[in-house]
């Protein structure tokens, strides 16, 4: 008897656990009754369905692609690394616009990931439900706000904030002399893009990543404070690392968000590409241009021909930065997930 | 079901009809923004009295050029003239000139009044970056009592294009060979200093955010949003506010060519504002003759609501030539 009551334990738990962990959809009986006409029309529907996002991705890229030809023709390569955009003079270059969308979306992501992730942890894992609750609530109603009132409350608010309480003190201290502080503190600059960006995407990272936390099984938990380990210690070893993939996938959508993001960051970003050689600076007090603020700005008053085909070429290099970023975080999920399976 | 697919039918048939017969009496126009609600006045005002229907479309001065190109509208709106590019694929289209408008140059300097002196060389080395603080002996020159602070000057500019950039740096590469040189001009140019600022309001907020800010917006805008700008020195030597007047007399003062297609910035009447510009219609010759009744009709009637929405009308010289074009 008393040998074998640990034994049946371990035999009880054991596929629980590991049901727990391969938390995978089982898949349709390989040997189901699939002569039914129903089903036939329903795999069609569903797969005609799937190929419609399919055919857009496709449509779009190759109407972007075409319409842009003409200036790839003309200026090849020196399109993406030119740095002066000049309608007069028929010149275009891209690479303070590529570099200004990729540089703002960092910063916003420095700023929002370790707010994101405190929050979702500490609505997961430790907030009482009464300040859940209300929180949860709030970081959705911050998701839903247009993103013209964050623009305006971005000129109005966050401006003369940032210039008088950050850009203006460290311009003034010893600090103002390194070059990532460096520049004229007006207020519109890549600081100001990179913070309003923050506050936009910390929405959808916490929500995303509070969601994961909370999907996963009780039962690791469990075990973890069985073998006697603190709440800090199951949190950063347990639950941590078991939502990583979930979690960078989180932070990836909020990184898509804070690339197209558009009238916020053209309202707060300054507009004018860095008037150095290269059109690239890392001083974030400069003001800056990203991707789809030149789209936005410049489209509506675009002639026909090459200055309408360098604008195109914008969004079809857009287009492929959000692709390659995406490639990278997919591998980079990819790698996580295997490492947590490979250590259970 | 069948009398409903019946009734359907005859209902979507007498539809039809109506909006054929409707088509007949409207005409179609598209182009800049800045006129818009002037000509959105108007076309209340001629559909009362003649029952044609005007419909205009605000989407920018780009897209006018363009619709009217294709021929996809009646008429075409642009504050700036078309190229010569742009004139080569629209053969034969006539540039009509409708009302003036005048760009203010406004700033932000604490403990500086409205209405500072300034010329056309110091804007343009404000926006070269040559000028770079207010306390600048070629500002406190032309403004003796005037106590400006060592503030720097944060020069503000259009990030979109528009026709207000266009008639701004029209006008500052007429009056300074190193701005003509450097960055030129036209509806969207390559700024060397400064911020900017989306549309009219963009710009106005970054002048009322930032202390030693200066910015060119429409008067009517500066107005609006209680902005002070400067008096600028005209071709003549008088310093002159931007106003309704002002701008007309600037219309009176400049040579026009034949086909109307030129900026009326640097004027030479006296009492005229240098920084001035029309906004055009652009039609084809072949156009219906509802266009060419409603072009007559803003000419003459509808230059009389025009003051009211802070447009300059034009002077009677260009009116009538305007007319004579039109008949043609």
């Amino acid at each position: 008897m008393s040998e074998q009551a640990p034994q049946r334990e371990i035999t009880n738990m054991t596929p629980y656990l590991s049901a727990a962990i391969e938390d995978e959809v089982p898949g349709p009986p390989l040997s189901s009754s699939s002569g039914s006409i129903g089903d036939k029309i329903y795999g069609a529907i569903t797969f005609l369905a799937s190929l419609t996002i399919f055919v857009i991705i496709i449509w779009i890229a190759s109407s972007l692609g075409w319409q842009s030809l003409p200036v790839f023709k003309q200026f090849g390569f020196s399109y993406i690394t030119g740095s002066v955009w000049d309608d007069g003079q028929k010149q275009f270059g891209i690479l303070p616009y590529i570099f200004g969308t990729l540089y703002s979306s960092f910063i916003a992501l420095l700023i929002a990931v370790p707010i994101s992730l405190g929050t979702a942890i500490f609505l997961s894992e430790m907030a009482p439900p009464w300040i859940r609750t209300p929180v949860t609530f709030l970081v959705e109603l911050l998701a839903a706000i247009p993103s013209v009132v964050y623009g305006l409350w971005g000129i109005f608010v966050l401006l003369p904030f940032l210039r008088q309480y950050v850009m203006e003190p460290i311009g003034a201290s010893p600090l103002g002399k390194f070059p990532l502080f460096s520049g004229f503190t007006a207020g519109p600059s890549m600081l100001a893009a990179g913070v309003i960006l923050a506050i936009m995407i910390l929405p959808f990272i916490t929500a995303v990543s509070r969601d994961i936390l909370r999907a996963i099984p009780r039962a690791q938990r469990e075990a973890s404070y069985g073998l006697g380990s603190t709440k800090w210690e199951a949190i950063s070893q347990v639950v941590l690392p078991f939502a990583r993939s979930g979690i960078i996938g989180a932070v990836i959508l909020g990184l898509g968000r804070a690339f197209g993001e558009t009238m916020a960051v053209t309202m707060v970003i300054g507009n004018q590409s860095p008037q150095t050689p290269s059109g690239v600076s890392f001083s974030l007090f400069e003001p800056g241009y990203t991707m789809s603020s030149a789209l936005a700005n410049k489209f509506t008053e675009a002639s026909a021909g090459l200055n309408t085909a360098a604008l195109v070429g914008i969004g079809f290099i857009l287009f492929f930065v959000a692709i390659i970023v995406n490639i990278l975080a997919r591998t980079l999920v990819y790698y996580t997930a295997r490492d947590v399976q490979g250590g259970k | 079901m069948n009398a409903n697919a019946i009734k359907l039918a005859a209902i979507a048939a007498f539809g039809l009809v109506g909006a054929s017969a409707a088509n007949a009496q409207t005409i179609q126009g598209a182009g800049a923004t800045f006129p818009a609600p002037l000509y959105q006045r108007w076309a209340q005002e001629f559909g009362r009295e003649t029952n044609i229907r005007v419909n205009y479309q605000a989407i920018g001065s780009g897209g006018g050029i363009k619709n009217i190109t294709a021929r996809a509208v009646d008429f075409g709106a642009s504050d700036g003239p078309m190229n010569p590019t742009e004139l080569a694929s629209a053969p034969g289209v006539l540039h009509i000139p409708m009302v003036a408008g005048a760009v203010a140059v406004a700033y932000n300097v604490p403990g500086v009044p409205q209405g500072i002196k300034l010329t056309g060389p110091v804007v343009a080395d404000i926006y070269l970056g040559k000028i770079t603080t207010w306390n600048d002996p070629q500002i406190t020159g032309l403004n003796p009592g005037v106590n400006f602070p060592n503030a720097r000057i944060v020069p503000c500019f259009r990030a979109d294009s528009s026709g207000t950039t266009a008639i701004f740096t029209n006008y500052l590469a007429k009056v300074s060979a190193s701005f003509q040189g450097g960055p030129g001009e036209g509806k969207s140019i390559r700024w060397p200093v400064g911020f900017g600022g989306k549309g009219n309001d963009g710009v106005s907020a970054l002048l009322r955010q930032n202390r030693g800010a200066i910015g060119y917006v429409e008067v009517a805008y500066a107005n609006k949003n209680k902005l002070t700008y400067a008096h600028i020195k005209n071709a003549k030597g008088n310093f002159i506010e931007p106003s309704l007047e002002s701008a007309t007399a600037a219309a009176e003062g400049a040579k026009l060519p034949s086909d109307f297609r030129a900026f009326i910035t640097n004027s030479m009447a006296p009492q005229a504002y240098p920084i001035t510009g029309f906004t055009w219609i652009l039609i084809y010759p072949d156009a219906k003759p509802e266009v060419k009744k409603f072009l007559t009709w803003a000419l003459t009637t509808g230059q009389k609501s025009a003051p009211a929405l802070e447009y300059a009308p034009l002077p009677e010289a260009v009116r009538t030539r305007a007319l004579k074009a039109i008949g043609q």
